[in-house]
């Protein structure tokens, strides 16, 4: 079992866990949090090189470092851990904005609880990624949703109650969608006569849904998923719950949570069930296309910092189930990317909100102003944010956003061209018009927030970032030029995954 | 005039339904304590009959009898002792009043 | 041709903007001024180089044995691959045009940089805050605007073309407490985002049918024989038009999809040349420092839409109707420019508007350029003016950056009769205004007439269209002129000191420009650079009638601008009082500002967010919250039923098993 390379990134968590339990200072925590994200980071590097050196030497198993103990027999449940392109590219950032966040909250109060729960929540986070069996992938998805709950609820700020219970129980009535949807996936796993798998390439691999149980299951296991990617209408726990949570779980929320949903429906509900995928597309289509703009337009009117990025997260990660369901190479590689790119600039925004906000102590952005003048730092960070957000070349957003782009539109003209409708194609020129929205709402902000006079003459005494404020957000803003500089590295990442049998499973 | 089982069983019954009655009406811990022994004696009261004219060569039902007035016995002292203590707490033994632990 | 010139000429801005940009507020003032400015020399002297090779050096890549010029790709790398054919990739892309560009870029860039070293402080020779960042920034400037030009590919152009979109926002925003230029900057980023959209749906549509963002692809024919090497012709457009009018769907809404790509294409070009109706930024743009304006608004970035529409020019051919369009805007655009820089008091806003209307001509001369018409004539007018306006517009707002900065103001008002004061910028500064105005034998002449020919060629009315346009340039040229330098004697106002010319590092680009602009005319462009690459002998197609006529027509102007201006006289405030009306619409640039507020703010802002904002939180949320609520109050509704009172559960229990008793025997019955 411990030959395996990916269990790791669950004994690694659990060791911190264990590390956190028995420290008694705050420096003893810290070192522990930083020393464990800094050993994931390195696991996840080390991995995405042996994993490019394992698909250069021509493995084209849809999944690799594939392995799977039994856990409980009269169900056929296993822990099965697998990993592909997109897995390892959702490790990496989810290990990076773990170090971040650890960073980013140094001087909590309760520090030991704190990094209990969070540690706890990211070992979820990890096992759900390293999952190829939809039972353990459940299991973990739960272990990540549940420790919001006390983050929230505990270390939040305004109506912090509220939002962490608002944000549970609508993350919970997902779930239980999602629930649904995977025991039907289950029971009609595998054709007669074999033995139900919970196993994702076996499931793909028998693809023995039947259709009128597709179109069943396939909108539970979307909408479960969905709802923790913020797809419209399902939404509002966003913008309630970041605004109440504490930085590191803003950026743990926004940066990695979100992300397993756009993952999950990926990995479950598409990958499982195709023919459904392209019968019901239209439904969910219509959502994530009207949240692309919608969380864009909402973002334009917002003052307090959180709500706008919440809505500003609603947009991208629109775009991301959007692309996802354009059942096409280059939208889905635009998906996964665009997961990376918001993944990480998000966490650097609400890193810097939360710093901002820790020196200010408000978030209303009509109750700032000139903070270019006070804290030069934390501006220029914010202003690199917001290009990465507004889709500037050379940052993440830009490289993510137009391979979305280029691909919808190619699914939508081959759909147009074809006969078959030009939904996807209005809903492209729709989702193209983000850009341009979300320049607003970005410039808006860092017009008000950061350049002009200053607006309250107390916020002069403001000392800059510290030293590991510093580290938190440079290492983000690395990651993120990173990706937007060398975009083809990751997107060659993401298409290993797209090895030929996954082609054939989509029918692409 | 032979005296059978109903002559017994009618009275039983008339003391349980008052039993019944009290302690469905009284708000008085003591008199529902009262009525539920009501009840409890009729149901002695049946089960010595129903013994003695149905299964005149056993004696179950008796010893039940005897061990339900025992166990009546500890039952009120236990009552009488919560409800002392309750009428020292709230003092008060109204049933309706009693309703600071709810929810 | 070797890689290593091409690589530095784009690697050494890069590297300067984020070398000064991280190490710049740790190093003096001069010493990051003196840095960023002697990589632009190098560039510059990098630039020139690579230009005169590929012009002169005669290699067979460059040239063919018919004196045809041909595109050279120097290196062409990776990017992001999307699918087989379409891939983003970052190359180097020498042809008479992009040559000329890196020419135009790095001389007006060289010389911003070496005037803003004297610019950029104040009377003490105090350096101004940020001036660290203000190199860094100009340093991606250049970056952008040269990666842009060399651009192999139009997604490489949109990258840059975004690129310099941020440095322009970063510029004009460069003092960014003062709360005009933070909204001046946020509505060039935002308007030419708006354009670019268009951009970007004209590359995904043409792109989709062409199956290549390669220019090369679209555009030209490779040569035989040799690697990266094309030939401009219209067979291959001709096989782009084939693919677009064979595939499935070739006509859209009653246009072909060729010509829609082209014309959301041009929108982009629209946004970032400042056409009419996208021009609303230019003007607010002159809250950056001035040379600023001189690199970026003037010279540089506003015509990289102009450059856009040349590149993709045999594409345009295979579709007239977006060159008709083109030369619709721009018309337009031209006269409109014109009328309201005639009222302007801010000197910059006179010549912000003087560059969106010599644009504009720019836009024409592409959009009336065909090939049966002098061989395409106005194309190779359009780049020549793009060249001779760089240079005479760059030196008139760098002559205003040294009245403004003398002075302390930017309005006329505070300036006139300055002749005797800042000779030097007098001189430079007429100069700059006789080439705008079309006097021979300045720069502006021979390319202005260039553009009145092959609109002749296209029709007389753009012809009389465009010489009115030309006629007002000269006018409110010179009337901007005689404002600043004539009208009365000036008046220092207590206190200050009287204005003088500023140190060499500002007189020197003014110099080298008025120079340049004395004698750019008589360079032999069309040797250089025509649409096809054939030597143009342009001398050929000089047609003397126009040039004679534009010539009066400009003599005109200005002989009335100095009846009007030269000295203090109550002709123009009657000419004002005859027409307020018309004053009034052209002082307040016929409202276009006002007009977009409202659409922004009235409608978008309060009919569209606002609602939607509340539509979520009232609606959405609201719903979501309605089911919370209900839950707690059914929860609510049925706790009695819970209530620990042991007689109730009798009572429930006794009705129950009567109930039931009742049941039962009604069923045996």
């Amino acid at each position: 079992m411990f030959s395996n390379i990916l269990i790791y990134f669950v004994i690694i968590p659990l060791l911190m866990l264990a590390g956190t339990g028995l420290c008694r200072g705050v420096r003893g925590i810290r070192a522990v949090a930083v020393t464990g994200s800094i050993a994931l980071i390195a696991l996840s590097v080390y991995l995405l090189v042996d994993y490019i050196g394992l698909r250069a030497a021509g493995d084209s198993a849809p999944m690799l470092y594939t392995d799977s103990w039994m856990w409980f027999e009269p169900l056929n449940i296993h822990l099965a851990v697998g990993v592909d392109g997109i897995s390892i590219a959702m490790l990496l950032l989810s290990s990076i904005i773990l170090f971040t966040g650890s960073f980013a909250s140094w001087n909590i109060p309760q520090p030991k609880e704190f990094f209990l729960w969070l540690i706890l929540l990211s070992t979820g986070v990890f096992g759900f990624f390293i999952s190829i069996d939809l039972f353990t992938m459940f299991m973990f998805y739960e272990v990540a949703l549940i420790p919001m709950y006390l983050l929230i609820g505990v270390w939040g700020s305004g109506r912090k109650n509220y939002s962490a219970m608002k944000l549970t129980l609508m993350l919970m009535g997902g779930s239980a969608f999602l629930m649904l949807g995977l025991i039907g996936i289950y029971y009609h796993s595998a054709p007669a006569g074999h033995e139900l798998t919970w196993n994702l390439l076996e499931i793909a691999a028998y693809d023995a849904v039947p259709h009128g149980w597709q179109s069943f299951l396939f909108p539970m296991t979307f909408v479960g998923f969905g709802v923790l990617g913020a797809m419209f209408p399902f939404h509002t726990w966003s913008p309630d719950g970041h605004a109440s949570a504490p930085t590191a779980v803003s950026m743990l929320h926004a940066g990695v949570l979100m992300k397993l949903g756009g993952y999950g429906c990926f990995r479950v509900a598409i990958y499982l069930m195709p023919w459904a995928a392209q019968e019901l597309a239209w439904i969910f289509l219509i959502l994530t296309g009207t949240s692309v703009v919608y969380g864009a337009f909402c973002a334009c009117v917002k003052t307090d910092l959180k709500y706008i990025n919440a809505y500003s997260s609603v947009s991208h990660c629109g775009l991301v189930l959007f692309a996802i369901l354009m059942l096409n190479t280059t939208a889905m590689t635009g998906a996964i990317m665009q997961m990376l790119s918001h993944g990480l600039m998000t966490a650097l925004f609400f890193a810097l909100i939360g710093m901002i906000y820790g020196r200010t102590h408000t978030r209303e952005i009509t109750q700032m102003g000139g903070m270019m003048q006070i804290l030069p730092y934390l501006s220029v960070c914010y202003v690199i944010a917001g290009f990465a957000s507004l889709g500037l070349p050379g940052l993440s957003g830009f490289v993510a956003e137009m391979t979305i782009f280029v691909g919808s539109f190619q699914a939508g003209m081959a759909d147009y061209l074809g006969g078959e409708g030009s939904l996807r194609l209005v809903f492209t020129i729709i989702a193209c018009c983000s850009i341009v929205i979300t320049a607003v709402y970005i410039l808006r902000v860092v017009g008000k927030l950061l350049l002009g006079p200053v607006y309250d003459d107390h916020h002069r005494s403001l000392t800059d970032a510290t030293w590991w404020e510093r580290l938190s957000t440079a290492t983000l803003i690395i990651a993120v030029a990173a990706i937007g500089c060398f975009p083809n590295f990751f997107s060659n990442l993401i298409k290993t995954t797209f090895t030929p049998e996954i082609f054939t499973v989509l029918g692409m | 005039m032979e005296i059978t089982a109903v002559y017994y069983l009618i009275p039983a019954l008339i003391m349980f339904c008052c039993g019944v009655y009290g302690f469905i009406t009284r708000k008085n811990m003591i008199a529902m304590l009262i009525s539920l022994e009501l009840m409890l004696n009729a149901v002695d009261i049946n089960f010595v009959v129903f013994n003695r004219f149905l299964y005149p060569e056993q004696m179950e039902g008796m010893f039940f009898t005897l061990f339900a007035i025992a166990i009546a016995a500890a039952e009120t002292a236990l009552a009488i002792a919560i409800i002392i203590n309750i009428f020292r707490a709230a003092k008060n033994i109204d049933v309706r009043s009693l309703n600071e632990m709810k929810f | 041709m070797e890689m290593t010139i091409p690589v530095l000429i784009l690697a050494i801005p890069l590297f300067m903007f984020l070398f000064l940009g991280l190490l710049g507020m740790k190093m003096s003032h001069k010493l990051a001024g003196t840095l960023g400015t002697l990589g632009m020399g190098t560039i510059l002297v990098l630039s020139y180089y690579t230009a005169f090779q590929y012009f002169f050096s005669g290699a067979p890549e460059f040239i063919n044995a018919a004196g045809e010029r041909l595109q050279y790709l120097v290196f062409d790398q990776t990017w992001l691959q999307f699918t087989e054919k379409l891939v983003i990739k970052v190359g180097f892309f020498l042809d008479p045009i992009s040559a000329m560009m890196l020419v135009v870029i790095t001389t007006i860039s060289f010389m911003v940089h070496l005037y803003s070293m004297g610019y950029m402080r104040d009377h003490h020779g105090v350096y101004e805050h940020g001036f660290q960042r203000f190199y860094a920034f100009l340093s991606l400037f250049s970056f952008s605007m040269l990666g842009l030009v060399v651009a192999p590919n139009i997604f490489q152009t949109y990258i840059f073309w975004e690129l310099v979109g941020a440095s322009s926002y970063l510029l004009i925003g460069f003092y960014y407490t003062k709360p005009s230029a933070v909204s001046a900057s946020k509505k060039a980023f935002i308007v030419t985002r708006f354009a670019d959209l268009g951009f970007l749906i004209g590359i995904l549509v043409l792109s989709y049918y062409g199956g290549t963002f390669n220019f090369a692809e679209l555009t030209s024919a490779p040569v035989e024989g040799l690697a990266g090497v094309s030939q401009v012709s219209l067979g291959t457009a001709e096989g782009i038009k084939a693919m677009f009018t064979n595939s499935a769907a070739p006509v859209f809404m009653g246009a072909s999809v060729l010509t829609w790509a082209l014309v959301l294409i041009f929108m982009g070009c629209m946004g970032k040349s400042a056409m009419m109706p996208l021009h609303i930024w230019l003007p607010d743009a002159m809250e950056g420092p001035t040379p600023v304006s001189a690199l970026i608004h003037a010279a540089t970035m506003v015509v990289a839409g102009v450059y856009l529409v040349a590149r993709l020019f045999p594409l345009y051919l295979m579709e007239t109707a977006a060159l008709d369009i083109i030369t619709v805007v721009g018309a337009l655009t031209a006269f409109y420019a014109a009328m309201v820089a005639c009222v302007q008091v801010d000197i910059k806003r006179v010549l912000a508007f003087s560059t969106i209307s010599q644009i504009a001509f720019m836009m024409v001369s592409l959009g009336v350029a065909r090939p049966e018409f002098h061989e395409g004539l106005g194309y190779m007018a359009s780049m020549f003016h793009l060249f001779t306006h760089a240079m005479f517009k760059a030196l008139l707002f760098l002559g205003a950056g040294a009245l403004i900065h003398a002075i302390g103001s930017n309005d006329y008002t505070a300036m006139h009769g300055l002749r005797k004061y800042m000779p030097i910028t007098h001189w430079t500064f007429l100069i700059g205004c006789l080439a705008i105005a079309g006097i021979i034998p300045f720069s502006g002449f021979f390319s202005k007439d260039e553009i009145l020919s092959s609109c002749l060629g296209y029709s007389w009315v753009a012809y009389l269209w465009m010489s009115l346009v030309a006629g007002m340039t000269a006018f409110y040229m010179f009337r901007l002129y005689y404002l600043i330098f004539w009208w009365k004697e000036h008046e220092t106002p207590e206190g200050h000191h009287a204005p003088h010319d500023q140190p060499w590092t500002m007189s020197l680009p003014l110099i080298f420009l008025a120079a340049v602009s004395c004698v750019a005319g008589f360079i032999p462009f069309g040797e250089l650079v025509s649409w096809n690459g054939h030597p143009y002998d342009f001398m050929a197609h000089f047609d003397w009638s126009v040039a004679a006529v534009s010539l009066c027509v400009a003599v005109a102007a200005i002989v009335l601008a100095t009846v009007m201006y030269r000295k203090e006289n109550p002709l123009p405030s009657k000419m004002r009082n005859a027409l307020p009306a018309l004053w009034t619409w052209c002082y307040h640039r016929f409202y276009w500002d006002e007009l977009y507020m409202f659409i922004t703010h009235s409608i978008i802002f309060r009919s569209v967010c606002r609602p939607l904002a509340w539509f979520d939180r009232h609606i959405i949320d609201g719903t979501m919250d309605a089911f919370a609520t209900v839950t707690n109050k059914v929860s609510e509704a049925i706790k009695p039923l819970q209530s620990g009172q042991i007689q109730m559960y009798v009572w429930y229990y006794l009705i129950g098993a009567l109930a039931l008793g009742v049941v039962t025997i009604l069923c045996l019955l």
